[in-house]
């Protein structure tokens, strides 16, 4: 019987009742009173010298009341980088500057030269026309490869090249791997591109600055996924306001997908430029601007080498992969190639020796960052697609090969210095294989044919590193920030509470899944607590939401913060019970003496917590409230086992996915309906890379692919029914609550069996295709079948 | 959007005396055009609305059976107005953007625009409908002129466009991914003096008759009379979609599946 | 400067605009009703449809000045005169059709839409339908199901939560 409220409760969405009536408060929809418009002009040429701006046109225009250049932030930080990568010599990464508005160059097409602020947008948008550059163009560094060639036009004139790191991972591994290379009975190589993409939250972002020149306080409103770190970002290293000046809110977020964790050049643009003219100043982004300036995500090259023995075992891999950076390093840009994607390298499997190069290029291009799954999903694909051409080579069975090699031990360490603390990937493959009715495939295949389609089935495995992460660890691996959070619970004098997370909810249904958790623990109903979030002047701190991290890593805080509240009520109710408070539970949103019938109500308690009148305070003080910061010991380890099923239209190379089934082991589960919901949109955005999506420059960095008339949003005509399942659990062993994470998984799950399938099923039809880059498009799997 | 005024005539004939304002243009249902505005890469002083003419609204069958469409006819009207009189060209029709899109945009639109790739070109073209303009009748062999050109001039403005009715006809759309436009659009059909086959999506000249399968169908309205034929790759349309190779490869496939829903 | 006149969620309106405001900033930045969103700037997402005179159409693509004298409707408008969910919000609530909220608007002002002409619509002809509204969360599995559900279709047999 499913419960009906609490963890394991599929408690309807309480956000829901707003966002469904036309009253969610996203951050467009905030106005203040006197605000002005900012229009940034942006590069048009992906590569330039700067000789002149003239803006004296303009600034006489109707409205105006200030053009703000490049040289107005040349006394102030650029935008950080938050990691730094240290390469496979031991040196840092080169780490150029990233200026608000550019100065001296431009690199890349989107760049924001000049700000026009004025009365109206129109206005600004108008004078933004009568701005004159005089701009020498320079060739465009497009492509990786050639980028790092000897004698490349450098993006970075004071860099010694467009080379960020050369990071090799375990360098100690690679003589050893190299050498089970010359050992192996089989190799299996492939090369492929990770294909680059927009996140495209569809609430483009938005930037409103304000400030106060009574008490010297800045308030920065902004569509972001981490607002206290939007608030150390850009107070400390670019505008030098300090944190008890700066307030930074994050309310109704439409959606973020990593793209709104970092620090933009419109957010300290409009923070810095509201002081300066004693104005509100507001920036929203257009989906055209948003194309050009939202970090992009993936963008990697990859050559990939699967070593296995005689019986099939995997011995060895090794990996190169180039990972485009963009024309600067967006705020946890260097991390994503790296930490977030080598460790993953192992997989599912038990493969002894592993090592991965990874060099970071900078290019004329929009920077790329984290997006949904960040360095794992592009892990994922090459590991579970040279699997399956492996496999194919071998002549066995794709599942069998995998399962052949699963890591059944746990714990288990990598040879890519993590360790998985819990994780069955026997059980999640074989409720896949149940949930993807495998039996019925052949069936379904003769049904294809007999219409003249091919039919294919593909399967991989996954594994994700979530929960991010133990601060002294990643603090050793470059980071420059903790990546704790905190919570506090705010108890009120008659027992409803207020949790303060640092977490950011903007989707993810934080303010319905996190009290089931206090309810749960406490016994009182769901509709008494409240989630308080996105505003750094109502929070104690948090880092906010990115990789699949809130419920681990905040939702342990909040925990941890709740049982500070119980234990010093429990001391409160063994005094109004006269008893020891070791003999005190709770249950039930009652406290009683264990073994006796005396028993004192939640809010009974509560209210004496706040009128003390019959309160021990010679032992501890009023009120109840506490906080908590949580560190996590490890990251959390979510896995599963993915199968697509695809017909294919040999007449037009058109892909059709016919049937998703997903198998995830999530550890515990707060809100089953949440997390179906989560998985969906992962797979969604998975097969999205699969088929549809690609950001896609011309070889003078243009962006081709610069509206959603040439980039291909999935809709839901692309889309099947899912069929997803997460009762594989193995909790997780070292958060309070056992819980993994499961925001990013859809995304990082299906592409490759979404490819696998789309190649057996040519391969049944006779072809002899091996490899397609995605997106899948028909152009390409038509070319692919001619051409084979 | 650069500032303009908009007027919205409620008769042909104001809307046409309005058009001759210095840089007046005529805004159909805006579906292309407004957004096309919003990236400031038109700049009229005045927009004309055809949106309130009400005699430019609606499908009729006139004396000699061809269906007629007001030029301000939605998509969506279309759709639900030709079914029962011409069931190729409301389904064609009823398959246009989206349903938002539809409500909106209108055939007198489409077809000033030309866009390379949109649908209604294709079956305008393939009918061999006349377009009715304020000032004249121009055949569709005449008025698409090339992408985005049309035989229009300057404050003209469509006010009706006669499709004579096929016998069979039928339309195959292979959309654009991302766009949903036609990557490759094919409006075939039959009259009693032969077959007409019009492509849209295809060419870098926009909408165009593929005369080859036009010669080859009029003797036998089935997927084999075409099996011979090939469409030259030169002049198609080659972007991130898909080369010219493939979308010439595309007409094919679109004919023969179009002929197959025929017959 | 024109005056426009219209009747928007059964309340008449007026303001002045200009020949280049949209539909939908007169009705968020004048009206204040900011439930309509804005998504995109091709008329693609479908974050902004309002119902025209009953029809639904995208508010990003029909300039104020030719609503004039029409009778809109969005998304403030759609719940029941005692303030309880109409039976499609409910849908999509009961259902999870919506994650971070943004789309959803458009996606309730669509769904009514299609109710109104198809009551008992097909999964398929659900999804060709919301070929004009694009949802980044969801990946459309519970918005299909919410407004088979808000049909009266059993959706007890499609998969998952």
């Amino acid at each position: 019987m499913p419960k009906d409220s609490g963890i394991g409760a599929s408690t309807k969405r309480r956000e829901d009742v707003r966002f469904l009536t036309g009253a969610g408060n996203y951050t467009d929809d905030i106005n203040i009173h006197g605000q002005a418009y900012v229009h940034f002009l942006r590069a048009d040429v992906a590569h330039a010298t700067i000789n002149n701006v003239d803006t004296s046109a303009a600034a006489d225009m109707p409205g105006v009341l200030h053009i703000f250049t490049g040289a107005d932030f040349e006394p102030i930080g650029g935008l950080p980088c938050g990691w730094q990568v240290t390469d496979k010599h031991g040196e840092p990464m080169q780490e150029p500057k990233h200026p608000v508005l550019a100065h001296g160059k431009i690199r890349h097409v989107g760049e924001p030269v000049c700000a026009v602020v004025a009365e109206t947008y129109a206005q600004a948008r108008d004078a933004a026309e009568a701005i004159v550059l005089d701009l020498t163009e320079l060739p465009a560094v497009m492509d990786m490869k050639s980028a790092v060639a000897e004698g490349a036009t450098k993006v970075h004139d004071d860099l010694t090249s467009n080379l960020c790191y050369d990071w090799g991972f375990v360098e100690e591994n690679k003589a050893a791997t190299d050498e089970a290379f010359t050992n192996a009975a089989h190799v299996t190589t492939l090369e492929l591109v990770n294909n680059r993409l927009v996140a495209n939250p569809m609430e483009p972002r938005v930037a409103v600055g304000d400030y106060s020149p009574a008490d010297d306080m800045h308030t920065l409103h902004t569509t972001s996924q981490n607002p206290h770190v939007i608030r150390l970002l850009m107070g400390a290293f670019v505008l030098g306001i300090p944190e008890h000046k700066l307030r930074v809110v994050a309310p109704d977020v439409g959606g973020g997908f990593g793209t709104k964790i970092f620090h933009y050049a419109e957010e300290a643009f409009c923070t810095f430029a509201a002081k300066q003219l004693r104005r509100p100043v507001k920036w929203t982004s257009s989906r055209s601007e948003a194309f050009m300036s939202d970090a992009h995500g993936r963008d990697h090259v990859t050559k990939i080498e699967l070593a296995l023995d005689s019986d099939n075992n995997f011995t060895a891999l090794r990996t190169e992969t180039y990972a485009n950076m963009g024309a600067y390093l967006s705020t946890f840009a260097p991390s994503v190639p790296t930490w977030l994607h080598g460790t993953l390298m192992a997989g599912n499997y038990k493969t002894p020796l592993i090592y991965v190069n990874v060099k970071a290029v900078f290019t004329n291009t929009v920077p790329v960052d984290a997006y949904r799954g960040a360095g794992r999903p592009e892990a994922t694909f090459q590991l579970e697609r040279v699997i399956d051409k492996a496999a194919r080579e071998l002549g066995v069975d794709p599942i069998a090969l995998r399962r052949q090699n699963f890591v059944t031990q746990f714990p288990y360490a990598t040879p890519v210095a993590v360790e998985y603390d819990t994780g069955d990937y026997e059980a999640t493959m074989a409720k896949l294989e149940e949930i993807a009715d495998m039996g019925g495939f052949a069936a379904r295949r003769a049904e294809s044919e007999a219409k003249g389609k091919l039919r294919g089935l593909g399967v991989n495995c996954y594994i994700e590193a979530c929960g991010i992460a133990p601060s002294n660890l990643v603090g050793q691996l470059g980071a420059r920030a903790g990546l704790y959070d905190a919570a506090t619970v705010r108890v009120n004098a008659t027992g409803s509470i207020s949790v303060m997370v640092g977490a950011h909810s903007h989707g993810q249904g934080h303010e319905t899944s996190f009290p089931q958790v206090i309810s749960e623990m406490i016994g009182i109903p769901e509709d008494q607590i409240d989630i308080v979030h996105g505003d750094t002047s109502k929070i104690p701190f948090g880092m906010g939401t990115y990789g699949s991290r809130s419920l681990a890593v905040c939702g342990s805080a909040m925990v941890r913060a709740a049982e500070k509240v119980i234990n010093k009520a429990k001391k409160i109710a063994a005094h109004l019970l006269e008893a020891s408070d070791a003999d005190i539970e709770l249950k039930d949103g009652q406290f009683s003496v264990a073994g006796t019938d005396k028993s004192v109500a939640w809010g009974d308690v509560t209210l004496a917590a706040y009128v003390p009148h019959n309160y021990p305070l010679e032992d501890i003080e009023p009120g109840l409230e506490e906080t908590a910061f949580y560190d996590p010991a490890n990251f959390t380890y979510p896995a599963g086992a993915y199968a697509c099923e695809v017909e294919v239209d040999p007449d037009t190379g058109k892909v059709t996915i016919e049937r998703f089934s997903a198998a995830d082991d999530f550890g515990n589960v707060i809100n089953p309906m949440i997390v179906s919901g989560q998985v969906h949109g992962g797979i969604a955005q998975g097969i999205g890379q699969a088929l549809l999506e690609n950001c896609a420059y011309d070889e003078d960095g243009q962006l081709i692919s610069a509206s959603y008339m040439d980039y291909a949003m999935p809709r839901a005509d692309d889309l099947p029914f899912y069929e997803v399942d997460h009762s594989c659990q193995t909790p997780c062993t070292h958060n309070p609550l056992g819980v993994k994470g499961c925001g990013e998984a859809g995304a990082i799950g299906s592409p490759p069996s979404i490819v696998n399938a789309v190649i057996d099923a040519l391969q049944s039809g006779g072809k002899n295709v091996t490899h397609i880059d995605m997106p899948l498009t028909p152009a390409r799997v038509w070319d692919a079948m001619n051409n084979a | 959007m650069y500032a303009f005024e908009i007027e919205r005539p409620s008769t042909i004939a104001d809307a046409v005396t309005a058009l001759k304002g210095e840089d007046a243009q005529a805004l159909g249902g805006g579906q292309t055009l407004i957004p096309t505005l919003k990236q400031r890469l038109a700049m009229p002083a005045t927009l004309v609305s055809l949106s309130a003419i009400g005699e430019m609204k609606g499908v009729c069958v006139g004396d000699d059976g061809a269906v007629c469409v007001g030029g301000a006819t939605t998509h969506a009207s279309v759709a639900k107005e030709a079914a029962a009189h011409y069931p190729a060209l409301a389904e064609m029709a009823s398959h246009i953007g989206d349903p938002a899109v539809r409500n909106r945009g209108t055939i007198g639109g489409s077809l000033a625009n030309n866009d390379p790739s949109a649908c209604y070109p294709a079956g305008a073209l393939g009918s061999g409908a006349t377009i009715v303009t304020n000032a004249r009748q121009i055949a569709a062999d005449d008025f698409f002129e090339g992408m985005f050109t049309t035989a229009l001039d300057e404050g003209e403005v469509i006010t009706e466009v006669r499709f004579p009715v096929p016998v069979a006809a039928n339309y195959q759309k292979f959309v654009q991914p991302a766009s949903r436009f036609a990557l490759v659009g094919v409006f075939v059909a039959k009259y009693a003096d032969g077959v007409r086959v019009a492509v849209t999506g295809a060419s870098e000249n926009g909408v165009f008759r593929w005369s080859d399968a036009e010669q080859a169908l009029s003797g036998e309205l089935s997927a084999n009379a075409i099996a011979g034929l090939t469409v030259p790759a030169d002049g198609m349309i080659s972007d991130l979609h898909g080369s010219g190779a493939y979308r010439a490869h595309l007409v094919k496939v679109m004919t023969g599946r179009a002929i197959v829903a025929m017959t | 400067m024109a005056s426009v006149s219209m009747t928007v969620n059964g309340k008449s309106v007026s303001g002045d605009v200009e020949g280049r405001t949209l539909l939908v900033d007169f009705l968020r930045n004048d009206l204040r009703l900011t439930g309509t969103h804005v998504g995109c700037d091709t008329s693609q997402c479908g974050a902004c449809v309002v119902h025209v005179n009953g029809n639904a159409i995208k508010a990003c693509a029909m300039f104020a000045v030719e609503a004039d004298g029409a009778d809109v409707a969005t998304i403030e408008g759609q719940a029941n005169a005692d303030g309880s969910l109409s039976v499609i919000q409910q849908a999509f609530q009961d259902h999870h059709g919506l994650q971070c909220g943004f789309c959803t608007p458009g996606m309730v002002m669509s769904a009514a839409a299609l109710l109104k002409d198809n009551p008992k619509p097909s999964e398929v002809e659900i999804r060709e339908y919301l070929e004009g509204n694009i949802c980044r969360c969801t990946g459309y599995h519970n918005i299909v199901k919410a407004i088979m559900a808000a049909s009266g279709q059993d959706v007890g047999a499609i998969a998952a939560e």
